[in-house]
């Protein structure tokens, strides 16, 4: 967050930031319901769509709210070795998905 | 002795310790909340066609409790604005109303537990289906009153969006009754995983409460005699109620939106 020396000042940009990103969330999460209701052919779309608004307000929270546009490298560093062993773990559950062995390739029971 | 970098920031990493403790913490809830979306995802991505439950959940209580988390994170952030810029009674203000927000919250997901577990799918021995809500008052050791509907077919269930008939008061004579289930997390995987995902956060909102209520009351004595140590303090609680109010954006529109 910007350092301003002045606390009146500190106290009314943050009011203000506080506004912007309260009425952002809303309108998103009440265009996400709308999309939730309107007459999309496709499903894949309707999803993507929803889930779009979702990762938007987000980012404003995490960016806004929790400072994440101004933090220090280190919280980044952190964030990305995250991200990174969430993504391993993942990838990990979906090549583990399609490993099923083949019909034949077990060998027989013995006796 | 003193407890190193609580109020001021480490040198080698340039923020205070508690902060990075957070962040860390956060990281490990990161990797908790994802093991269990990504559960989701392959539960249901692996559901056979026609059988994952749509519009079992109430849209507008949902976004409702989307809109008070959110307005809670904005008091949260607005009470450590406030502590900056030296404003005692804002951050009582706004912390309070965080904690108004936050049992608001807890209470309209209890409401919505209570629903589906007083929710009942009775099925005959002559293979009718009864589903409706559980009569308590009416309900003796020989019948079971349910306020609902009858179903041909278990599927009509599965699309709570349908349209259906206005609901009636159904008695049910018990020894007709071959299997009667509430809506609880056994009653299939979309509320096993509904239960879970929304219990885990639930106990997130309330361990939040907790440490608010405690900043808000006792703990806002350091404010006294260390405002900007009790400044970081309310920094580091509002990163974890954050985290919180992002988990329930994606579970929002995951469970009752899709």
């Amino acid at each position: 967050m910007n350092e301003t020396t002045n606390p009146g000042e500190v106290y009314r940009t943050a009011v203000a930031r506080g506004r912007t990103v309260l009425l952002v969330v809303a309108v998103v999460t009440l265009c996400m319901v709308g999309v939730a209701y309107a007459p999309l052919p496709d499903s894949g779309w309707r999803i993507a769509l929803i889930l779009g608004a979702a990762a938007v307000n987000a980012f404003i929270v995490a960016g806004h709210l929790m400072h994440l546009l101004q933090e220090r490298h280190v919280v980044y560093f952190l964030l990305a070795f995250t991200v990174l062993f969430f993504v391993a773990l993942m990838g990990l559950c979906i090549w583990a998905h399609g490993d099923v062995p083949k019909p034949g390739a077990v060998p027989a029971a013995k006796g | 002795m003193e407890i190193a970098y609580t109020v001021r920031p480490r040198p080698d990493t340039g923020v205070y310790n508690a902060k990075l403790g957070m962040w860390l913490f956060l990281a490990s809830e990161v990797m908790l909340f994802g093991g269990l979306f990504s559960a989701y995802v392959f539960v249901r991505v692996g559901a056979p066609p026609d059988t994952w439950p749509h519009g079992w959940l109430s849209v507008p209580l949902g976004t409702l409790n989307t809109l008070l988390l959110a307005s809670s994170a904005v008091t949260t952030f607005l009470a450590w604005a406030a502590c900056r810029a030296r404003r005692f009674d804002q951050f009582k203000l706004h912390m309070g109303l965080t904690l108004l927000l936050g049992t608001v919250f807890l209470g309209i997901k209890g409401y919505e537990y209570h629903d589906k577990w007083t929710h009942y799918e009775v099925r005959l021995k002559d293979g009718r289906i009864a589903d409706g809500h559980l009569v308590k008052s009416r309900t003796t050791d020989e019948a079971v009153v349910l306020k609902g509907r009858w179903v041909e077919d278990r599927r009509e269930l599965l699309d709570g969006r349908r349209a259906h008939g206005a609901h009636e008061e159904i008695r049910i004579a018990r020894e007709q009754i071959e299997r009667m289930q509430n809506y609880a997390p056994r009653h299939n995987t979309f509320l096993a995983i509904y239960f879970t995902l929304t219990g885990l956060h639930g106990l997130h909102v309330l361990g939040g409460l907790v440490v608010f209520a405690y900043l808000w009351g006792p703990g806002s004595r350091l404010w006294h005699l260390d405002p900007e140590h009790f400044t970081n303090r309310v920094e580091v609680a509002g990163l974890f109620w954050h985290f919180v109010d992002l988990i329930w954006i994606f579970l929002f529109p995951l469970l009752y939106l899709t």
